[in-house]
């Protein structure tokens, strides 16, 4: 995943996601902050702020797999909401399922105690532009 | 209309995020809700285009429609959001804030759901529109019960 992506872009600083590993363990995190709660009676992170999350994470996979493209643009996400998401990091990992010539298919989870109990999953679908101005 | 109203600014003021984004509530009636997200620069996706992320977006579209299923129980009781698609059908425009309106369509004891669609006020087609569904977690009175 690229970390450029995230320094580049004010709402994943707003968020305050960063990526951690090297390689195939490589995942993107977003470090718990007050400011990301929704539901400040259990209390929970937003539904939104694990949306963008998710959506910044399959970007940045994307933008890692095909360096020197412009930024795919998402076309429709899906997101499934497992559990609620505490007051703790949340840990995203982006897999690309496929890539055409125009269209990405990409699944995201996320997870907080770990992977094997996920609190959201995304799966979109972006359009690649691998040509200026497409 | 100003219980509604006043049901959305609780809601608002226990969502630190919304403060943080500074969401507005536009308008809320029985099953329906508005809510704005002025442009700021610290919510655009994309460094140097400008425009707000779509990950802005999916958080007040989230917000909206669970106000919407607030109105239509006529409580802001525990809700939680099962599924959530967006399509994305254009970007905003730069420096746009958006709004987003939701209805609550159908809401049964444990399962709310919603239509919702996002505008920056530019033209006829949406940003985005959007289908949601909620679990209740708290069952509260049904659909047309005093409120």
């Amino acid at each position: 995943m690229s970390a450029a992506l995230f320094e580049a872009s004010p709402y994943a600083r707003f968020l305050g996601m960063r990526l951690e590993g090297e390689g195939e363990a490589r995942h993107a995190v977003l470090p718990f902050a007050p400011h990301l709660i929704g539901n400040a009676m259990l209390p929970a992170i937003h539904g939104g702020v694990l949306g963008g999350f998710l959506e910044i994470t399959a970007l940045a996979k994307l933008s890692q797999a095909r360096p020197g493209e412009r930024l795919a643009k998402p076309v429709d996400i899906n997101i499934e909401y497992f559990r609620p998401a505490g007051p703790r990091d949340t840990f995203a990992r982006a897999v690309i399922r496929r890539a055409g010539r125009r269209i990405a298919n990409v699944r995201v989870e996320a997870w907080q105690e770990g992977p094997e109990k996920p609190v959201a999953a995304l799966h979109g679908h972006f359009l690649l532009r691998a040509e200026e101005g497409s | 209309m100003n219980d509604l109203r006043e049901t959305l600014s609780d809601r608002m003021h226990q969502a630190p995020l919304a403060a943080a984004l500074g969401f507005e509530a536009v308008s809320a009636e029985k099953g329906r809700a508005a809510m704005r997200v002025p442009w700021r620069a610290d919510a655009v996706g994309e460094a140097g285009s400008d425009i707000i992320a779509g990950g802005v977006v999916t958080s007040l579209i989230d917000h909206v429609a669970g106000m919407a299923v607030a109105t239509a129980r006529g409580e802001p009781g525990a809700i939680a959001t099962i599924d959530m698609r967006i399509d994305y059908l254009r970007p905003a425009g730069p420096r746009l804030g958006v709004t987003a309106s939701a209805h609550c369509y159908r809401l049964t004891r444990h399962i709310a759901f919603v239509r919702a669609e996002a505008h920056d006020g530019e033209g006829e087609t949406p940003v985005a529109t959007a289908q949601l569904a909620f679990m209740i977690n708290s069952p509260g009175p049904p659909m047309g019960s005093a409120t």
